[in-house]
C-alpha cells in the first residue's frame, strides 16, 4: 500500500510508486539511474517497464547527458542517483546539457542532507540547493512528506523544463491530507500564528510543526510555513508573513550557505528587511551518525534546538 | 561504390565555401575556432551535403538524421553549412559572436535553425548522441545520429563512459567522428595528454571502428556508407585530419586552435583557400 498514515514509507519509495503510475499513463517518460536504483527505488519501474528503464553504471555526468539526449528526442527522463552525486559530480552536465538548453528533463536525488546516517561526510549533500539554486532554468522541488512526494513528482511529470527534486532517505510522517493539493511554486501554511514566521523545507518541517507546538506551550504564537519549492521560491506568501509576524527563522537539513535561509534572505533583504534566523549545518562538512536523530541533535537543527533559537531570536530582536 | 567525379567536384566546392566561411566569420566575430573549424570542413560537406537526412523547411522533423557536434568551438563550419542549405540566410553569418545572434560562439540548439543539441563544454556531446539514439529506437524511428568529437576530447573522462554505455545498448544508429589532427590549445596531444592507442581504445570499448583520411571525400562517404551496415554496435570513424587545412600558415600550428585573423591574414587565408580548390579538382594523373 502506498500511503499508510501510521507506517509511512520514506519519499524515495513513494517516488518509485508514483514513477510506476506515470510510467502506466505516459509512455513517453523514461528512467535512469546510476547504480542505484534500489536505494533510489528506480527499481521498481525497471521491473515494470524494463524497456523504458537505463540503467547506466556509475557513471553520473554521462547517465545526465544521455537523459539531455533522450530529451531532445521528445522522451520525458526522469535520472536518478544521491544527491550529492547529482549536484556535485554531474553539475556541469546537469548546468549545460539540460538547464541552458531548458531541456524536459527531472532529476529526482535522493538521501539528500545530513540525515543519511552512516555513510558520513562523502555521501551527505548539504550543498546541493545553494548550488543547483545559482543555475537558471532550473526548478528546485523538496517535498515533506508522502502526499507532497507524490503529488509533486505527478506535477513535475506535466511540466516541460528541467527540474531537481530533493529526497531523503528515512520516512518522513504525513502531514497533509491524501486529497490536498499542491503546485509548483506554490508553499503551503501549515500553522497560522502571529509572533513569529517558521519556514522550513523537506524532513525538517515536520520538526518545525513540534516545535511550533512547544512554542506555543511557551506562550509563544509561530506560522509554520513548508517552502515546496525552493526555486522559484514563493516570495508572495514570505513577504506577507514577514509583514505579518516580522521575525523569520529558517530551518533545513542543508548548509547555512545558500540553501534555503539563502533565498529567503536574499529576497527579504531587498524587499521588507528585517533579521532572519537561518539556521541549518554551519559550514561544516557531516559526519557519520547511527540514525537521523543522533545527527539532527549533534548539527544542533532538532526540534529542541529550533525551540531554543526561537526564544533566543525573540528575546533579543 | 565509387563516388561520381561531378560529387567529389560539388564536394570539394562546398567544402571550399565552407572554409572561406570560416574565415570571414571568425574575422569579423574577432575570436573564435579557425584551426578545428578548417579540420572539418569537408567531413561537414559530406554530412551536410551528400549523408544526412535533413530538411531545411523543417529543421525538427522527427526522423531526420541527428548531428551533434561534440567539439561545439568548431561550429563556423556547421553554421556555414546550414546556411549554405537554406536553414537561414547567408547574412546572419556576419553576426557569430554578437550579442543577440541565433549563432553562439558554441552550438545552441534554441536559437539556431538545424542544431540539434547545444555543446560546448567538451565531454557531454557523446552522452547526449547516445541519449538520442536510445530515444529513436524507443519510438522506431530509423535515423542516425552523428557524433563529432575532437582528438583533444578524448581526454575527457565522459567520452568513455558514454563510449562504454554506447556499446552495452548495442547503439548501432550511433556513428561518432573523431577529428583527428593531434593538436590542441596547450600544443600537441603526444606533449599535452597522448591518447593513443587510439585505435585500440575505441575497439577495446567494443566499438566498430574505420580510420581514413578525413580531407578525402572518396573515404568519407564510402566509410560511413559501409559504417552503415554494421549491425549490433556503435560506429567510430577515425577521421586524420590537418588542423587549418588548406591555409598554410594555419596548417598544423596549434596557436590557431583559438586566434582570430587580422585583416591580411584574413585575406592571405581566402586566397589560399581558392588556391586548395583549384589543386583539388585537377583531375589525378
Amino acid at each position: 500500500m502506498k500511503h499508510n498514515v501510521k507506517n509511512p514509507l520514506s519519499n524515495r519509495e513513494i517516488y518509485g510508486i508514483t514513477l510506476c503510475e506515470l510510467g502506466e499513463e505516459n509512455k513517453d517518460i523514461v528512467v535512469l539511474d546510476a547504480d542505484l536504483s534500489k536505494s533510489t527505488n528506480t527499481y521498481r519501474f525497471k521491473e515494470k517497464f524494463p524497456e523504458r528503464f537505463f540503467n547506466m553504471g556509475i557513471a553520473e555526468a554521462n547517465m545526465i547527458s544521455v537523459a539531455a539526449g533522450l530529451a531532445t528526442v521528445g522522451k520525458i527522463p526522469f535520472a536518478s542517483t544521491f544527491s550529492v552525486f547529482a549536484s556535485t559530480r554531474a553539475l556541469e552536465q546537469l548546468r549545460t546539457s539540460i538547464a541552458y538548453p531548458r531541456l524536459n528533463v527531472k532529476i529526482v536525488a535522493t538521501n539528500a542532507g545530513i540525515e543519511i546516517g552512516g555513510d558520513g561526510a562523502t555521501h551527505q549533500a548539504i550543498e546541493d540547493i545553494a548550488i543547483i539554486r545559482s543555475i537558471p532554468n532550473i526548478i528546485i522541488i523538496s517535498p515533506s512528506d508522502p502526499v507532497s512526494t507524490e503529488k509533486l513528482i505527478r506535477a513535475i511529470s506535466e511540466y516541460n523544463g528541467p527540474v531537481y527534486v530533493r529526497l531523503g532517505r528515512w520516512p518522513n510522517p504525513y502531514i497533509y491530507n491524501l486529497n490536498e493539493k499542491f503546485e509548483i511554486g506554490k508553499a503551503k501554511i501549515i500553522k497560522e500564528g502571529s509572533d513569529l514566521t517558521i519556514i522550513s523545507t523537506g524532513n525538517m518541517v515536520n520538526k518545525c510543526v513540534q516545535a511550533s507546538e512547544i512554542l506555543n506551550s511557551k506562550g509563544i504564537s509561530s506560522t509554520v510555513i513548508d517552502m515546496l519549492t525552493i526555486k522559484p521560491l514563493d516570495c508572495d506568501i514570505v513577504l506577507e508573513y514577514a509583514k505579518k509576524t516580522k521575525h523569520i527563522i529558517t530551518v533545513e537539513d542543508h548548509s547555512i550557505i545558500g540553501g534555503l535561509g539563502g533565498a529567503v534572505s536574499e529576497f527579504l533583504s531587498t524587499t521588507y528587511p528585517i533579521k532572519i534566523k537561518v539556521i541549518g549545518i554551519k559550514d561544516t562538512f557531516g559526519t557519520s551518525g547511527r540514525n537521523p536523530e543522533d545527527l539532527f541533535n549533534y548539527f544542533h537543527i532538532n526540534t529542541e534546538d529550533i525551540v531554543k533559537e526561537a526564544e533566543l531570536f525573540l528575546k533579543f530582536n | 561504390m565509387k563516388i561520381s567525379n561531378k560529387k567529389i567536384s560539388m564536394l570539394t566546392h562546398i567544402a571550399s565555401q565552407i572554409r572561406k566561411d570560416i574565415i570571414e566569420m571568425i574575422w569579423n566575430a574577432g575570436s573564435g575556432h579557425p584551426g578545428g573549424s578548417l579540420s572539418i570542413a569537408d567531413i561537414i560537406a559530406a554530412l551536410y551535403f551528400d549523408i544526412l537526412n535533413i530538411d531545411s523547411t523543417n529543421p525538427t522533423k522527427k526522423n531526420r538524421d541527428r548531428l551533434v557536434l561534440s567539439k561545439g568551438h568548431a561550429c563556423p563550419a556547421v553554421y556555414s553549412a546550414l546556411s549554405l542549405k537554406g536553414f537561414f540566410e547567408r547574412d546572419k553569418l556576419k553576426t557569430l559572436r554578437n550579442i543577440g545572434s541565433i549563432l553562439q560562439g558554441h552550438p545552441d540548439m534554441n536559437k539556431t535553425p538545424g542544431i540539434d543539441m547545444t555543446t560546448g563544454s567538451l565531454g557531454q556531446g557523446l552522452s547526449a548522441a547516445v541519449g538520442m539514439a536510445l530515444g529513436l529506437r524507443l519510438e522506431n524511428i530509423d535515423s542516425y545520429v552523428f557524433c563529432i568529437i575532437g582528438c583533444g576530447e578524448m581526454q575527457e573522462g565522459q567520452i568513455w563512459e558514454a563510449a562504454m554505455a554506447a556499446a552495452h545498448y548495442k547503439l548501432d544508429k550511433l556513428i561518432a567522428i573523431v577529428d583527428y589532427n593531434r593538436l590542441q590549445i596547450d600544443g600537441r596531444m603526444d606533449e599535452v595528454m597522448e591518447v593513443e592507442p587510439v585505435v585500440m581504445k575505441w575497439l577495446s570499448f567494443g566499438w566498430y571502428v574505420i580510420e581514413i583520411n578525413g580531407h578525402d571525400f572518396n573515404q568519407i562517404i564510402a566509410a560511413i556508407n559501409f559504417l552503415k551496415l554494421i549491425n549490433k554496435k556503435p560506429k567510430v570513424l577515425i577521421a586524420n585530419t590537418i588542423k587549418g587545412k588548406s591555409v598554410s600558415f594555419m596548417e598544423n600550428v596549434a596557436m590557431w586552435h583559438g586566434t582570430p585573423l587580422s585583416f591580411d591574414q584574413k585575406e592571405r587565408a581566402i586566397e589560399e583557400i581558392s588556391k586548395y580548390e583549384t589543386q583539388c579538382k585537377k583531375p589525378a594523373i
